[in-house]
């Protein structure tokens, strides 16, 4: 897998199609999320990532039991989240839940954390909003350990203490996935994600980009502030909204009606102002490529592109058009030109294999200076 | 918070406090009908303000903003979270005034929806320490205190510093005195506009303009680098995992 990846990631809302009045079933709609899915391995792209959520219109309640579909009928698709719910799940079961994951999918797991849009999901799962913050401190922090260390003893704030437990299976190889963490607007999270050396991702839609730029802005300097490499090699995704046709027009024509109807959006500004004032791209697939290569002016080189194209009720038939579109000409050209003039010291996308290289490196490293010491010693 | 050779940069760059500079007003009018006596009052309060700086040898620069034109902008920033291009140029000339001129029509018995709506997508720190005069108009007298009970605490959450005088025009202000300069109405204008413009020339030098975190709406304008978060302001993440063991 190249230097960057590219998949896509979707809310899983079931919304009444506009032009048609037709409402999916919540079974056709979880269908259909894995159609997308496996549409996205067919046609080349490498990241799927599903949204996590507990109330209707959304059906995916429980993420990994949808990605371990997947990982049965796919090859090559890395699997994600966009997001696991940081403060309303257990950190003990993220750990147990994506580590099975992991060995089933061979390692192709990783997830994106997060604290969701939904206030009222707090009590649903026991927790109380006024705490989102540190809940999202000390889960985490825990499941790092889980992952980390084979036996964990451990006393908090939000869940009962632990024991001499072990979290099981272990992550697959000793390396756990690769966790980012997804913010929109919380400074805090930020610093969270520098703090450990994750990834940084912003859903970069909806909302113009200098809102995003000063996130990720933070976040890079950050990351150098806590030593795990400079600020151009923090590992940074970002999204995107999309709707191509082959000529401008049809897909401007063909998408209006859904744009205006839309959840979060719909019913305010028109389709040409909001795609001048946040990055919607609603035209070509040159379009689609134009305005993609220019994020990496606003937010330097970056490891992951997440494309949103499955909402709005959209039937299935025009998103695996999307993706197709998005697999045959609009990918393979930005992994060409993205990788043009990109800093040789920016790392790639994360993936298993290359943590599991850097973890036997950095043991590596670690035993040629204990041996240079002893070695020092015995001649000392 | 800020450094001491921050606040003093801040003041240094207040133009209220550079004598060479003009005072930067904003004046802004919920008028609906076009010509309207809202305006009209915006016009008469910013001319009293001006005339007020003028007497202590200081020029105001006054840009009068109507927000029936941005009306449609308002609303889509209401639904989307973020203010389109000319709204945002408008907020953030808002958060950078040395002082601010606000009437609104009162209808059913409180400031318009327009007018509330523009503050609500408003950075909810944009006016702390900001002068602020108040004024509205309506057909009849009987409305008058709604400047008391609607706006002057609307303006006290925003933490401005409102002028103790707030001007209400009816209908039959307008007009029915021959010279109307030299009348009830004209005097209150005078007198809210000599606060103002007192309060602009003594202002304290205003914290968190415009570009705080946790505004009410996602960051409008354009976001320079100046924009970005202050490192300062940022608390270590060490800081927030010892916080949880106290």
């Amino acid at each position: 897998m190249g230097q960057m990846q590219f998949g896509i990631f979707t809310v899983g809302d079931v919304t009444t199609d506009p032009t048609t009045g037709r409402t999916p079933a919540e079974a056709e709609r979880i269908k259909a999320m894995t159609a997308i899915a496996a549409k996205a391995e067919e046609v080349g792209l490498d990241v799927f990532a599903t949204g996590e959520h507990h109330n209707p219109p959304f059906v995916p309640s429980s993420p990994t039991t949808m990605l371990g579909y997947i990982a049965a009928r796919t090859e090559r698709l890395v699997l994600s989240t966009a997001t696991t719910l940081i403060t309303t799940n257990d950190p003990v079961k993220i750990a147990e839940d994506f580590a099975m994951l992991q060995h089933l999918a061979d390692g192709r797991v990783d997830l994106m954390l997060g604290r969701g849009n939904t206030g009222p999901v707090y009590p649903w799962f026991g927790k109380d909003i006024r705490d989102g913050l540190s809940l999202a401190v000390e889960n985490y922090a825990l499941l790092h350990q889980l992952w980390r260390e084979d036996v964990v003893d451990w006393s908090g704030r939000f869940r009962t203490p632990l024991q001499s437990f072990t979290a099981t299976p272990r992550p697959l190889d000793g390396v756990p996935p690769f966790v980012w963490h997804g913010s929109i607007r919380t400074p805090e999270i930020a610093e969270q994600a520098a703090y450990y050396g994750d990834g940084f991702f912003a859903n970069n839609i909806f909302w113009p980009k200098e809102h995003y730029q000063k996130l990720i802005r933070l976040y890079r300097r950050r990351y150098e502030h806590y030593g795990h490499g400079t600020a151009q090699q923090a590992i940074v995704g970002l999204g995107g909204q999309v709707f191509m046709r082959a000529n401008s027009q049809d897909a401007v024509r063909e998408f209006r009606p859904y744009f205006d109807n839309a959840p979060v959006y719909g019913h305010g500004p028109s389709l040409e102002e909001f795609s001048e004032q946040t990055p919607l791209t609603v035209g070509s697939p040159q379009q689609v490529i134009e305005r993609t290569l220019k994020f990496r002016e606003y937010f330097g080189d970056y490891q992951r592109q997440l494309f949103l194209v499955d909402h709005a009720g959209l039937p299935l038939k025009s998103v695996l058009e999307q993706i197709d579109l998005l697999g045959e000409q609009v990918v393979p050209v930005l992994r060409k030109e993205f990788a043009i003039g990109r800093p040789a010291d920016v790392p790639d996308a994360p993936t298993h294999a290359a943590l599991v290289a850097r973890r036997d490196q950095d043991a590596q490293n670690e035993q040629a200076s204990v041996d240079d010491m002893t070695e020092a010693v015995a001649k000392g | 918070m800020k450094t001491m050779n921050e606040i003093a940069r801040d003041a240094v760059n207040d133009s209220a406090l550079q004598p060479t500079q003009p005072l930067r007003l904003v004046a802004v009018s919920a008028g609906i009908s076009v010509p309207s006596s809202t305006r009209l009052l915006t016009d008469r309060l910013a001319q009293a303000a001006e005339s007020a700086a003028a007497e202590s040898g200081r020029t105001v620069k006054t840009e009068l903003v109507e927000l029936r034109n941005l009306a449609t902008d308002i609303a889509h920033a209401m639904v989307t979270g973020f203010a389109g291009p000319a709204l945002a140029k408008v907020l953030d000339d808002v958060a950078a005034a040395d002082g601010l001129i606000a009437v609104t029509p009162i209808f059913s018995g409180s400031y318009s929806g327009l007018f509330k709506s523009f503050f609500d997508v408003m950075d909810n720190t944009a006016l702390i320490g900001k002068p602020v005069l108040i004024g509205a108009t309506g057909g009849t007298p009987r409305h008058s205190l709604a400047l008391e009970h609607a706006l002057r605490p609307l303006f006290a959450y925003l933490r401005a510093i409102v002028a103790p005088t707030g001007v209400y025009a009816a209908s039959q202000d307008w007009g029915t005195e021959s010279d109307s300069h030299h009348g009830e109405l004209a005097a209150r204008i005078n007198r809210a506009g000599r606060e103002l413009t007192g309060f602009m020339l003594c202002r304290p030098p205003a914290d968190g303009r415009g570009t705080g975190v946790g505004a009410g709406v996602a960051g409008h304008g354009v976001a320079g680098e100046d924009d970005d978060f202050d490192t300062d302001e940022i608390v270590p993440f060490a800081q927030h995992l010892a916080a949880l063991n106290p």
